[in-house]
């Protein structure tokens, strides 16, 4: 059971379109002032993100959490935990 | 009664600036805020006999010392006399929107919260109760229709009401048990110190646990700070053993934990979120495939536009002015006064305005991109590739794109950029995009020497240009604006029908700024570089033995290394600071000879090699940009710190790079 609920965790970064997620951790790797800004754009924890769309040259990203899209680079994204929800 | 004095705030795009424009129509002003970048709209109406003055806050999603536009509405809200602040929110994004509000909650703030675009919500089938939420917050709860007006008189009255009997919104806050004691400990200890009392004591104890670092600089300096410091390190140490995390992300999710709760409490949402025209569009827009060349369809429509629109307007107002230049010969002879005028004024300052069409339609546009949402959605699409290249944000590429129609509307269009250094290293790059009027320079000068690959010569400077941006912005982001980093964090804001009242507002708005640096900072410049090229008195005006001439002649010397070291490339050169298309007409007067004759190859061909005259044109295009450029940076960071900047900046690239163009071209055997 533990297993299972392990392998639906990912970095926000690594899901599909269309997938969903709830952020379950956000490892700020020392660039406070980045996390401080997305914890007021609402990526807080139990928070739930669809990723929407890649840009056309790969990156940043489109998501949608809390009924608004927000973009964000992949490398800003990596170090967001999230829970798949199915 | 008094003056009322109020502020808007609001999340950026939530129709705050709309609402703005609506209450105080024309009577508005707009400046900066002291010693900042960060733009300052201030307005007021007559309301039952008040003076409302209104200031349309920055747009902000926190009140953090996260960037300098937080810390202005922060500031405004503490210290300012403000009898009142309205929070614009959007009924579609409730949620968020919210977290703003709690933290003027925080600070007590007298407060009025309007609910804009419910009607949209209402389609969306999210329902709002505003007698609730009103009951909830314990502040008074306003619904408008920001665009048509709908509900304005209300919230005027909401105003007055709320001015005389001023509530402390911090009174329903509550952020749960755990915490709320918590605070109250650390409350204590700073209540014991007066000085730290002109805000609440719970606020700067949440922003305390929160690091914020002006509020840590001001408790440094209270008599009390070991105190407080201990107890804060005892409070973080606690909350961290208790969830398990830091005490800023504590914060952020009590915030919206309590947002959650009145969401629950008020806000009714369909099942299944309907699929919204924003998402329609965004799925062409943004798609994979189609993303890109729709960008650059659209970037091509501004040009085509700016061009075909503004090009025969430019060439009647010149028209204009060379006729106004004849008359004034006429009526008043070839005087010292005619030269003035004519070649003074009409030829720096009419010289300028005449770009006023290009600016002001390039203006135009940008106005309807970012009114429509477009914006955004573009720097989403360009953001790899000034990531990558030049390390800065997506939204510093259409700046840099108008870059090359006018310096001037790509330096004002960094107001769309959110960060202050973001900004600031793109507009010392833009001059470095060719713009419109560098090119008559070089048409002259490539058909003077190149008989072939003439094209090629031309695109060429282009790319020159453009690489040497790359190169500078990778420099300065090695040396001024070290340990920058940009993240690219942006909201996709819905898209929406831009208002004819506020795009031509805010278009008329930058015009007219250009109109007025054209009267002042320019008209003042020109009148310089005519008394310089005048004097002393019975001189052919630019002549060598005029002053201008003389300059010109002592520091000709400078730029042999460069290949042109004679006077005439000189004076050009400094004419050419008032605008670059004179550098063509200069050599015109210089000469004595008509222009564009034959005449005037001949004596260039004495002056110039093919070598030379290519070195001199990247010098043209990457030295000092027009008086209009640097006036409008000046402008626009509101201190002459960064427009010095520029010209230093500008002038050792170019010196630089026809350096290595004529000295690499010798040694290649093309002298």
């Amino acid at each position: 059971m533990e297993e299972k609920k392990n392998k639906s965790i990912k970095s926000l970064n690594e899901l599909k379109n269309g997938e969903k997620g709830t952020i379950v951790s956000f490892n700020d790797k020392g660039n406070n002032e980045l996390k401080r800004h997305l914890l007021g754009m609402g990526f807080v924890k139990g928070s739930e993100i669809t990723f929407e769309k890649t840009a056309p040259l790969g990156d940043p990203i489109k998501l949608k959490l809390k009924g608004y899209s927000i973009c964000i680079r992949k490398n800003e994204a990596e170090n967001i935990k999230v829970q798949l929800v199915i | 009664m008094d003056d009322i004095r109020i502020g808007l705030a609001g999340n950026p795009n939530v129709g705050k600036t709309t609402l703005f424009n609506q209450l105080t129509g024309l009577h508005q002003h707009v400046g900066n805020w002291p010693g900042k970048t960060v733009e300052k709209a201030e307005g007021f109406l007559n309301f039952n006999k008040h003076r409302i003055n209104i200031v349309d806050l920055p747009g902000n999603y926190a009140l953090s010392a996260h960037s300098i536009e937080e810390v202005v509405s922060r500031d405004f809200i503490v210290d300012e006399s403000s009898n009142l602040i309205i929070n614009v929110i959007d009924a579609n994004n409730l949620e968020r929107n919210l977290y703003l509000t709690i933290q003027m909650m925080e600070l007590g703030t007298n407060l009025i919260i309007v609910i804009n675009m419910n009607k949209f919500a209402k389609k969306r089938e999210y329902y709002i109760n505003i007698n609730e939420l009103t009951k909830l917050l314990g502040v008074p709860v306003v619904e408008i229709e920001a665009s048509d007006g709908t509900g304005e008189e209300k919230l005027l009255e909401l105003v007055e009401k709320a001015v005389n009997n001023p509530v402390d919104s911090s009174k329903k806050l509550v952020y749960g048990k755990e915490l709320g004691e918590h605070l109250q400990d650390l409350q204590k200890f700073i209540e014991e110190d007066k000085s730290l009392l002109n805000v609440p004591s719970s606020w700067t104890a949440i922003k305390l646990l929160e690091n914020d670092d002006i509020i840590i600089e001001k408790v440094k300096n209270s008599r009390f700070s070991a105190k407080i410091f201990k107890e804060l390190e005892k409070l973080q140490k606690h909350l961290n053993d208790v969830f398990g995390e830091s005490s800023e992300e504590i914060i952020a999710n009590y915030r919206y934990a309590f947002i959650d709760g009145l969401i629950k409490e008020t806000v009714q949402k369909p099942e299944i979120e309907k699929i919204t025209l924003t998402d329609r569009i965004d799925n062409i827009v943004i798609n994979r495939i189609l993303g890109i060349p729709i960008f650059i369809a659209i970037l091509w429509t501004i040009f085509q536009i700016t061009f075909i629109v503004g090009t025969p307007i430019q060439n009647l107002i010149n028209h204009g002015f060379r006729i106004l230049g004849e008359y004034i010969l006429i009526i008043f002879g070839k005087t010292w006064f005619s030269s003035l005028i004519v070649d003074g004024i009409i030829g720096g300052v009419g010289g300028v305005l005449t770009f006023l069409p290009i600016i002001f339609l390039m203006f135009l546009m940008i106005s309807i991109l970012e009114d429509s949402g477009y914006l955004a959605r573009a720097a989403f699409v360009m953001d790899k590739i000034m990531h990558k290249l030049v390390g800065l944000h997506g939204k510093a590429f259409i700046p840099m794109i108008l870059g090359f129609g006018c310096t001037v509307p790509g330096i004002m269009a960094t107001r769309t950029m959110e960060h202050e250094r973001d900004r600031l290293l793109t507009m010392l790059i833009i001059p470095f995009m060719s713009c419109s009027a560098r090119l008559p320079v070089y048409a002259f000068f490539v058909a003077g020497f190149f008989t072939i690959y003439q094209g090629e010569i031309i695109l060429s400077l282009y790319l020159i240009g453009i690489i040497v941006a790359i190169i500078v912005a990778f420099l300065l982001k090695k040396s001024l604006f070290k340990g920058m980093t940009s993240p690219f964090v942006m909201e996709l804001p819905s898209y929406k029908l831009p208002s004819v009242k506020g795009v031509l507002m805010h278009t008329w708005e930058k015009g007219y700024a250009f109109i007025k640096r054209a009267g002042t900072i320019i008209l003042a410049a020109s009148v310089i570089i005519w008394i310089l090229s005048s004097l002393p008195i019975g001189v052919e005006y630019g002549a060598q033995e005029s002053i201008t001439g003389q300059i010109g002649t002592f520091i000709a010397p400078i730029f042999a290394p460069l290949g042109f070291g004679n006077w005439q490339s000189a004076v050009s050169l400094i004419f050419g600071v008032v605008s670059k298309e004179i550098v063509v007409a200069t050599y015109g007067t210089l000469f004595g000879v008509v222009e564009s004759g034959s005449g005037i190859t001949a004596t260039l061909h004495g002056l110039f090699t093919p070598l030379s005259a290519y070195a001199f044109m990247v010098f043209v295009l990457l030295y000092v940009p027009c008086f209009a450029s640097i006036a409008t940076v000046k402008q626009e960071t509101n201190s002459w710190k960064w427009p010095l900047m520029m010209v230093v900046i500008t002038t050792l690239t170019a010196y630089t790079i026809s350096f290595i163009i004529y000295q690499g071209g010798i040694l290649l055997g093309f002298g």
